[in-house]
């Protein structure tokens, strides 16, 4: 990599982290944690972060709690429509390991294994102060040029699509629009 | 001969670096205001530069050629519409900035705008350019009704003409025609898309309209559109109503005002539905704008 193209992916990489816009997947719990951070006791804003409507125009997809692989299915169709660089935030217990739905027959445990997560917060639930340090260790982390979850998704895409297929039995996109 | 030309590109980029810098940082400022509303802290004011050239490093996908080029059209016309404000001293165009030019030249930045949106086959975009051109079709009644009396009044349409004749006067038409001033404010209000009349975009009934389909350069392209229309419509108003400026800060100052002016009115109000915002400019404003214009047309004549 040339010395150029550095500074401008330094330059770049400043931007971006001084910018994110997420798109929130609730479906699990834990939404009710999001509020707070983003009115007026935390305020998320100051920091640059602010929600985003449509995966088109986010750069954070932010999945909280536990994930059925229903919704599994979802979260993969919404990470492939947005843009890169793109980050993914695994957010509590349920993300990391299962949480108390460990042994449940209707979720994933590890959503590692299906899409890259860049940043996981730990907790059932973590508090706005947990997400607040949590998005500061992101920024820090897509400052330097670490955050590379949407290249490895790239290189890597035969091994998250082999888990994706093991967990779903099938997944092709459904254009239902132009049918 | 020469020396005429180069002066107008050099006034005229002179004029398109201070539209974009002076409106993206007002529209930092704004978001800090309207955080201190809701009693937030508020990003730093320089947030939207960094949202614009931060979008503009993202990679973006493309739906067709109807889409791209509708996007370069919308840019493409709203720049072009830009050198036709006369900006306090500093008028690309003068004598020429005729309003109906601004008006027709900003609507090819509209149209282009709705193409591409429409070209991009999401359902919520057709829902919010549906909705817009709606709109459109509410404000631009009392708005156009209201700059007619303007014209009459004062038998002329060039903006730097009707800036200097204000100066001249000592009053400016918002004292003259105070009526007609509020309308044309509440037309306003409506052309930004700010909060009581942002049915349009709405970004949690329809995924934010007809920016649904956007991302990376391509949302970069519209936020720098979306500023230099700002310029445009606030420019526009100052112009008319409040006599433009002598020199280029008292333009800035006055434009100051009114968009923060909207802005805490756009803060401290809930959305209408269209059809709420239709009925309603089609109601009040459009009666008062015909008391208006009958009062300039009878009572104040020809100056």
């Amino acid at each position: 990599m040339s010395n150029e193209h550095k500074a401008w992916e330094r330059v770049a990489n400043m931007l971006r982290s001084r910018s994110l816009w997420m798109l929130y997947y609730c479906t699990g719990c834990g939404a009710i944690e999001l509020p707070p951070t983003m009115t007026s006791r935390f305020d998320m804003e100051r920091l640059g972060i602010g929600p985003m409507a449509t995966p088109r125009q986010a750069d954070i997809l932010l999945i909280t709690g536990y994930l059925s692989t229903k919704t599994l299915r979802r979260v993969i169709y919404s990470y492939e429509q947005m843009q890169s660089p793109k980050y993914i935030v695994g957010f509590g217990s349920c993300t990391l390991n299962g949480g108390i739905y460990y042994d449940s027959y209707a979720t994933i445990n590890k959503l590692d294994l299906y899409v890259p997560v860049d940043l996981y917060l730990a907790g059932c639930m973590p508090r706005p102060e947990a997400i607040v340090s949590g998005f500061t260790a992101l920024m820090s982390k897509i400052d330097k040029g670490e955050a590379n979850g949407w290249k490895e998704y790239q290189e890597k895409n035969d091994w998250f699509k082999r888990n994706q297929i093991e967990a779903l039995g099938e997944v092709y996109v459904h254009d239902e629009f132009h049918e | 001969m020469f020396m005429n030309i180069v002066i107008t590109i050099l006034s005229g980029i002179a004029l398109l670096v201070v539209a974009f810098i002076f409106t993206v940082t007002l529209e930092g400022i704004a978001r800090k205001i309207e955080a201190r509303i809701q009693r937030r802290y508020g990003p730093p004011f320089w947030q939207n530069f960094i949202d614009i050239f931060k979008s503009l490093t993202k990679y973006s996908i493309s739906h067709g050629f109807i889409f791209d080029f509708g996007i370069l059209m919308a840019l493409g016309g709203t720049i072009a519409t830009v050198f036709f404000i006369p900006a306090g001293s500093l008028a690309v165009f003068p004598g020429i900035d005729n309003v109906f030019v601004v008006i027709y030249l900003l609507a090819i930045g509209l149209l282009g705008m709705a193409m591409s949106a429409v070209g991009s086959g999401n359902p919520n975009a057709s829902i919010g350019i549906g909705r817009a051109l709606a709109q459109m079709l509410g404000y631009e009644l009392p708005f156009m009704i209201v700059i007619l009396g303007v014209f009459f009044h004062h038998g002329t349409s060039s903006l730097s003409d009707l800036v200097s004749i204000q100066i001249a006067q000592g009053a400016y038409n918002v004292w003259l025609m105070p009526i007609g001033g509020v309308v044309a404010f509440v037309s306003l209000i409506g052309m930004l898309g700010k909060k009581p009349f942002d049915t349009f975009i709405a970004p949690a009934e329809i995924a934010s309209g007809p920016l649904v389909e956007y991302s990376g350069k391509y949302l970069g392209m519209l936020m720098i559109q979306h500023a230099f229309a700002t310029f445009i419509e606030i420019g526009l108003f100052v112009n008319l109503f409040l006599g433009g400026g002598r020199t280029l800060w008292e333009f800035l100052l006055k434009f100051l005002i009114v968009y923060f002016s909207i802005v805490i009115i756009s803060a401290t109000i809930p959305r209408f539905r269209v059809e709420q915002a239709i009925k309603f400019y089609w109601k009040w404003p459009l009666i008062l704008s015909f008391v208006q214009v009958i009062i300039v047309v009878f009572v104040m004549g020809r100056r």
